[in-house]
């Protein structure tokens, strides 16, 4: 009998499952090698463990542990020619996967092993209706008729709670949001209910309140279904959040197995400890307040001060192709940022925190008032905007793309001093090896090339170029939500010694609360393009007071089981969106001040 | 959709008036005479200048092109100056001809030019790939003379399979389709495969090889009609490259298409009839592109027409 013919059809309940005792699934001295230029190197060597029926499993570790590689090794969707399963065996039940062909290997794949991946907004086929994707995946596997796997699909969407589930069917992929998106994948992944459910990275890129329900949706279809669940995360907020037990991997081995409790209060082995160290927690930030209270940001002295800002964007439509719709991105936001400060925008995608930040360092056209250092933007002549730009520089998040790949990176640090025509070569090759001895580089790597370094090193190397023209304000934008826990914690620390050290105002944006409140003095927490709640760090994580702040903060999941919430509450709606037909325009929010300069929009 | 095709149309119409604009003037700034070629050299010059009043080639270019275009409106294309007989006629005659080439080309492309691709990106870094990609090289940087005279030595020559030239049955059309057709294949094949590869790589794919679809599935459902937008696109802005193949496709199989009616006029300087054809191609040109505009959205939901 074949392994799909063995597997029940879905419709029969979860309980009448066979439930033997025994691990869904074993995997034994697995070990998976890629081919490179100098042959073949394992990625994941001689990894054992078992996963048991309704378990949750959650694989923790940084980029490069190999954690995403074990996952396609079980489903046999190893990146082709270069990686292959080497040794070990993988039994799902009594069925060893590593002798399958590749026909009986995809009976097995979206039918008893399932997965969900990273990315939602590029994990569906864009031309193919959600239904389509849906019913099709039902179809491979079933004999069910077309009118069935479509019943089978709405049942399935209505399981991961998409509003009108029917309708559904009919759209495509852009025409939903991330989470949504993320929901189909789910519903996608659970409709034929799998043996195994293989998540990889499943909310790492959508916002956090959208996060906490995909995960809770995760644990209730779990519940329901008996599924066994691998969850692959370098996030330990949600490893504590959702684990049963927790393997932690490194370089491709794995360091330590145990129950998740155990994991976080009795850590075994050096690597693990540091690891939970690294996290960012909420709660650990206020020491600094104290050492800030002297700051006091009037705004003769301020950096950087807004004031009623508003950009916005047009979308034409119609006849002629006029402006039919506006995207009120920032409408009517107003911060100063003293010297020696850190602002924090925080706020979920499509808030506007990031085009605020691009219209501070003069990349979007914006109305409202502007002033770098006491000069108003809007006034200046072109020689007279490049002066100000220098006072103002930025860092990406993605470090990868954000140097040019052909250029050593000795010269792209010292490329800002060219263009604004400071100092000899001499002079700029000095100033340059400073900087990077002073962002914990050596000045003999001024040489290489952006590929020969590591992702935080290569951050490194952006904080140095922003350094170069000594800038009154720093904006760093998402600047370490790419990189792994340990290193976030090193560039955040290297981030406050220069501030310390330089006396630069950092503009952060980020939807990380927990980094935001380690780093900031003050924060800003942004809604549909306004400012909602603003005040210092203290007053807001201490005394949140808009109701959109205390979703954001109850949203972060905390790095600690015993501290795991028991639901979350959930927005079943879209987010609204920041688009306006012409004439109309978003109702202005009023800021109250409720006391020592905390504002509070009501 | 009804307003977005009334623009499009309303901007061809605009570029098809540039189109007549500079054709005209090139075709006035030309120092070849027109009227001493329907003269002949043995006239008097009284004769030459009776004609050239006649046919009002002594008014200014104003007013010239200004009497042309209003002909024009009322699709009146003028008389040939050679054939003594009304170009839009002349035209009518011979476009079905050319039409059926056209499509026998495209056919032949996108078949060709397709399938290779496609081959060559699912059987990426071998052998195949490798010889698929030569053979398309080749079909990019032969001249068409050459692809046209070779198909014609070797298949209607040596082998017999198809006549040697003229314009009647299906086995007409084949190697005159294939000429002109084997440079657009070689163009598709390169498209269809750098297209192809990059489609392959995407996360979908990867969500749909996770979904135990068959390979068959993966490749014609999710992965082509993906990889295929760009190639559709360039379809449309194709139909130009026709037109200049056209002429020398038509003259080596002696196709009686626009084509030979362009290059006889172009030889005897017959003005009326070079502005007629070029103003036929140039709005094949037109629809061509707008054609592939209006299909783009069945293929990409996510392409809306504004």
């Amino acid at each position: 009998m074949t392994a799909a013919g063995m597997k029940e059809r879905p419709g029969a309940s979860a309980t009448g499952r066979k439930t033997e005792g025994g691990p869904v699934l074993r995997v034994a001295g697995l070990t998976v090698s890629v081919r490179g230029e100098e042959g073949e190197r394992p990625v994941v060597s001689d990894l054992s463990f078992s996963l048991a029926r309704g378990e949750t499993l959650c694989i923790a570790g940084e980029s490069g542990s190999g954690k995403s590689m074990t996952s396609l090794a079980i489903m046999a969707l190893l990146p082709q020619p270069a990686a292959r399963t080497s040794a070990g065996s993988i039994r799902l039940g009594d069925t060893e996967l590593t002798d399958l062909d590749d026909r009986r290997m995809r009976r097995i794949r979206g039918n008893r092993i399932a997965m969900i991946f990273q990315e939602p907004m590029t994990s569906l086929n864009p031309v193919l209706s959600i239904g389509r994707q849906l019913i099709e995946a039902i179809e491979t596997h079933t004999g069910l008729s077309l009118t069935e796997a479509r019943n089978l699909a709405i049942d399935a969407l209505k399981a991961v709670r998409i509003p009108e589930a029917e309708s559904r069917l009919k759209q495509y992929p852009h025409e939903l949001s991330g989470g949504m998106r993320q929901r189909v994948m789910i519903a996608m992944a659970l409709a034929l209910k799998p043996d195994v459910l293989i998540a990889d990275e499943p909310t790492t890129a959508l916002d956090v309140t959208v996060q906490g329900e995909v995960l809770e949706l995760l644990r209730d279809l779990q519940r329901r279904n008996g599924t066994s669940v691998i969850l692959i995360t370098h996030d330990m907020g949600v490893v504590a959040e959702m684990a049963d037990r927790v393997i932690v991997m490194r370089n491709g081995c794995m360091v330590e197995e145990g129950k998740v409790a155990d994991i976080f209060e009795r850590p075994r082995v050096e690597y693990t400890r540091e690891l939970l160290a690294a996290v960012p927690r909420m709660g650990t930030g206020s020491g600094r307040q104290n050492f800030r209270k002297a700051i006091e940001n009037t705004k003769s002295t301020a950096v950087a001060v807004a004031r009623d800002l508003h950009v916005r964007f047009d979308l034409r439509g119609g006849f002629f192709g006029r402006v039919t719709r506006r995207v009120h991105a920032v409408e009517g936001v107003s911060f100063s940022i003293a010297p020696n400060e850190t602002l924090s925008l925080v706020g979920e995608s499509g808030c506007g925190k990031s085009t605020t930040a691009k219209a501070l360092a003069g990349l979007v056209p914006y109305i409202g008032e502007l002033s770098i250092g006491g000069r108003n933007l809007s006034g200046l002549s072109r020689d007279g905007r490049k002066a100000v730009r220098r006072d103002v520089q930025m860092i990406f998040q993605d470090p990868y793309a954000s140097l040019d790949p052909r250029m050593r990176v000795g010269d792209l640090v010292a490329e800002p001093l060219l263009i604004h025509n400071i100092g000899t070569p001499r002079e700029r090759t000095d100033r340059v090896a400073t900087l990077f001895e002073r962002v914990g580089l050596s000045a003999d790597q001024m040489e290489r090339y952006p590929h020969e370094f590591s992702g935080g090193q290569r951050q490194r190397i952006c904080i140095a170029r922003a350094l170069a023209l000594r800038p009154k304000l720093i904006i760093a934008d998402e600047s370490v939500s790419a990189l792994d826990v340990s290193v976030q914690a090193r560039v955040l620390q290297l981030l406050k010694e220069l501030q310390r050290e330089f006396g630069v105002a950092y503009l952060f944006i980020s939807h990380d609360m927990a980094v935001v409140e380690n780093i900031s003095d003050r924060v800003a927490v942004m809604y549909l393009g306004q400012i909602v709640e603003m005040g210092t760090r203290d007053q807001i994580f201490a005394n949140p007071r808009h109701p959109y702040t205390r979703r954001l903060i109850e949203a972060v999941p905390v790095p600690d089981p015993a501290r795991r919430r028991s639901g979350f509450s959930r927005l079943d709606q879209e987010i609204a969106s920041a688009t306006y037909k012409i004439g109309e325009a978003p109702h202005r929010l009023v800021l109250t001040d409720v006391g020592n300069g905390h504002l509070v929009a009501t | 959709m009804i307003a977005y095709l009334t623009r499009r149309l309303i901007q061809s119409a605009l570029i098809l008036l540039g189109v007549s604009l500079i054709t005209f003037a090139l075709l006035y700034l030309l120092p070849a005479d027109p009227v001493r070629q329907i003269a002949g050299r043995s006239t008097t010059p009284q004769t030459v200048e009776s004609i050239r009043q006649q046919l009002g080639l002594d008014q200014p270019f104003v007013i010239q092109y200004w009497r042309y275009l209003t002909n024009l409106v009322s699709g009146d294309l003028g008389r040939s100056y050679i054939q003594r007989s009304e170009v839009s006629e002349l035209i009518v005659a011979r476009l079905p001809a050319s039409l059926l080439l056209m499509v026998g080309a495209i056919v032949c492309e996108v078949i060709i030019g397709l399938t290779m691709g496609l081959v060559a990106a699912v059987r990426r870094g071998t052998a195949t790939d490798q010889a698929l990609m030569v053979g398309s090289f080749v079909g990019v940087s032969a001249p068409q003379f050459v692809v046209g005279l070779l198909l014609l030595y070797v298949f209607a020559v040596r082998l017999g399979w198809f006549p040697i030239g003229g314009y009647g049955t299906w086995r007409h059309l084949v190697l005159p389709s294939l000429t002109l057709g084997i440079l657009g294949a070689g163009w598709y094949s390169r498209m269809m495969r750098s297209s192809m590869i990059d489609v392959l790589r995407q996360d979908y794919i990867r969500t749909a090889r996770a979904k135990g679809l068959a390979r068959r599935a993966i490749l014609f459902r999710h992965a082509l009609p993906n990889a295929i937008l760009p190639v559709v696109a360039m379809i449309g802005i194709d139909i130009g490259l026709f037109m200049g193949g056209i002429v020398v496709v038509e003259s080596v199989f002696g196709w009686p298409g626009i084509g030979q009616l362009a290059w006889q006029a172009i030889q005897r300087v017959d003005i009326p009839i070079i502005m007629g054809v070029t103003l036929v191609s140039a709005c094949a040109i037109v629809l061509g592109n707008l054609l592939a505009d209006i299909v783009a959205p069945f293929i990409d939901p996510r392409i809306k027409l504004r």
